[in-house]
């Protein structure tokens, strides 16, 4: 293919957070000529943005949020079904729990234990506050996120109710753009959030607050960004779709140098890609994290291509289709494996994989989210893979009893 | 619904000027420019949000039937969720996404715009609100991309219309396609929309005579 042939072009849309990386990397290192098409980036200021642009057409292709394909292949909220694919995720975890300083120093007086351990165990702190906040008559703690159809969301709601609190009833959501939440914090509209990465460096660097969990220790290898693709424009152009799942597999593999690091940072950093310190950038990618007071190192913050990062596991659909059940976002019964497997298309990723002499899973599914035990993915080719923590304590059939 | 049928043109005027508008824009020029023309239009019940602090609260207080939002706001992701949490509305609000209207959404996207209606109000209550916005939006976007030049957003819109209507012609293509076909243009040439709407009318009266 001849990457000058304006037929060759790809449009895609993008959100500033650190994990838009392996677009940026493809244009900016030339892996998408060298796979012979042309990446035009945009960036968006909305998630609402991305999927209105997708839906139409106006892009082929964008950085989205794992369930976001799901909600429009659904056509949830009322809108008309617009079929969107996902046939690679972007990256796995890099989402992060903030609180303000004031709502940590409650914490420490409810339970200063749990607020010191941080992660899981961080809930049960919080859950104390939130419970004392009602029973005193105060205004609901009010928490942040970015979208309603984001693991952000989901997140944070099953984060809170792994220690007893009603997300919808004991605390006040609220969705806040990622670029606005450390003012929000600052201004006490928020007393914490749950937003993509470099987003809590930024609100910490600023001191003014404290990350008090990562997604990686809540659950280590969990879905977070996936590229969103109209599926008839994949069904109109088979082969540029699998040109462009090859350059961006190849930007992972990229992103997963550390001497990369640094350059990447500076990259990304520019106004017309994510717009923050470069610091915090390269923070979010090495998991150097100023967490809880002191910096600890979260190796695997932010993955992009270890542990199968980019394949789009028809479990990480069902997952998310169960988490909108749950949550009432879905309300009619649907069948979650058919739906998931109209969405991620592990079909689609494994030549591109295989073209490039990447290993691949040769299951669709693994077990997700809820079991501690350590997982062993059969795959072509070695793959190695973080324990699964205990996300909840509820296996899927009983979180859905719940709904 | 506020309306029958039995005398819908006469009380369409009435209404229709009660509708309560909102205008959520940033940019203080655009935002007069798009409340003056809703106002000579006739749509005499207009409120602009100029300060995104509190917007659930002022949404809430304001109550209106029809939002109109610049797609530059990051706060269009913290209406959607308002809108999914229906104890923080009066109202159910939907988005303005109708399959019929597919090519007006897609201008109105274009243009930098999208819109939120209080669901049950009819489609075309909302369409001279929507027009109306689109073109004063494009005027917007032409008087910043051109100062010197006196085009109308009018004009550019006849030009897209017109462009739209020869390549639904010539290539037997439906509007949707056509409309989308002139984007894609403008997109790989980094141009606007109405830019090569003009140039493509140009070369079609260059080759006709």
């Amino acid at each position: 293919m001849d990457s000058a042939d304006p037929e060759n072009i790809i449009h895609a849309g993008f959100i500033p957070l650190t994990d838009c990386s392996p677009l940026v990397i493809a244009k900016e290192l030339g892996f998408d000529r060298r796979h012979g098409f042309s990446l035009r980036l945009h960036r968006e200021v909305s998630w609402a943005n991305i999927r209105d642009k997708s839906e139409l057409g106006i892009f082929d292709c964008a950085h989205m949020l794992a369930p976001m394909p799901l909600a429009s292949s659904l056509g949830l909220r009322g809108r008309a079904p617009v079929p969107i694919i996902a046939p690679m995720a972007l990256n796995l975890n890099g989402n992060a729990i903030t609180v303000s300083n004031a709502l940590y120093a409650s914490m420490l007086a409810e339970d200063a234990e749990s607020a010191r351990e941080g992660g899981m165990a961080a809930a049960k702190a919080i859950a104390k506050v939130a419970t004392k906040r009602l029973a005193e008559g105060e205004a609901p703690l009010t928490l942040g996120m970015v979208y309603p159809f984001s693991c952000h969301n989901y997140d944070l709601r099953c984060w809170l109710a792994a220690a007893g609190v009603d997300p919808d009833n004991d605390v006040n959501l609220v969705v806040v753009p990622p670029s606005l939440i450390a003012e929000s914090l600052r201004a006490g509209r928020v007393d914490g959030f749950c937003v993509g990465a470099p987003w809590s460096n930024v609100a910490v660097a600023a001191g003014l607050g404290r990350i008090i969990a990562t997604k990686s220790e809540l659950w280590a290898d969990s879905p977070e960004k996936v590229l969103g693709v109209r599926a008839d424009w994949a069904e109109q152009r088979p082969e540029l779709l699998q040109a462009l799942i090859k350059a961006l597999i190849t930007a992972a593999i990229w992103l997963e140098d550390t001497a990369n690091l640094p350059e990447a940072a500076l990259l990304l950093a520019s106004p017309g890609y994510v717009g923050a310190p470069e610091d915090a950038i390269l923070r979010s990618l090495t998991g150097q994290l100023p967490c809880t007071g002191e910096e600890k190192h979260y190796p695997n913050h932010l993955i992009f291509h270890r542990h199968a990062a980019n394949f789009p596991w028809v479990s990480h659909g069902v997952w998310l289709l169960q988490q909108m059940r749950r949550w009432r976002q879905l309300t009619r019964d649907i069948d979650f494996e058919a739906e998931a497997r109209l969405v991620f298309r592990p079909d689609l990723y494994r030549p591109a994989a295989s073209a490039l002499q990447v290993s691949a899973p040769v299951s669709d599914f693994k077990s997700e989210g809820c079991n501690g035990q350590g997982i062993v993915v059969a795959s072509v080719g070695p793959i190695s893979m973080a324990r699964p923590h205990m996300f909840s304590d509820r296996t899927p059939q009983e979180i859905l009893k719940l709904t | 619904m506020r309306c029958n049928n039995f005398s819908r043109g006469a009380l369409n005027i009435e209404t229709d000027q009660k509708l309560r508008i909102l205008v959520i824009d940033e940019n203080p020029i655009r935002r007069a420019i798009l409340e003056a023309g809703l106002s000579e239009a006739g749509f005499g019940n207009v409120k602009v949000l100029e300060n995104l602090t509190g917007l659930l609260e002022q949404v809430y207080i304001i109550d209106p039937d029809v939002i109109v939002i610049d797609l530059e706001s990051p706060s269009r992701d913290v209406l959607e969720q308002m809108f999914q949490v229906s104890r923080i509305v009066k109202r159910p609000i939907a988005m303005f996404v109708d399959q019929s209207d597919r090519a007006t959404i897609a201008e109105a996207i274009d243009a930098g715009v999208s819109a939120y209606i209080v669901d049950g109000l009819r489609k075309e209550r909302v369409r001279p609100i929507l027009d109306m916005t689109i073109s004063r939006f494009q005027a917007f976007d032409a008087m910043r991309a051109e100062l010197e030049s006196a085009k109308s957003a009018l004009s550019e819109r006849k030009s897209i219309e017109r462009a739209k209507g020869l390549l639904m012609k010539s290539k037997g293509l439906g509007e949707e396609a056509a409309y989308s076909l002139l984007r894609r243009t403008a997109m790989n040439q980094n141009r606007r929309i109405a830019e090569v709407a003009e140039s493509l009318i140009n070369s079609y009266d260059l080759l006709k005579d």
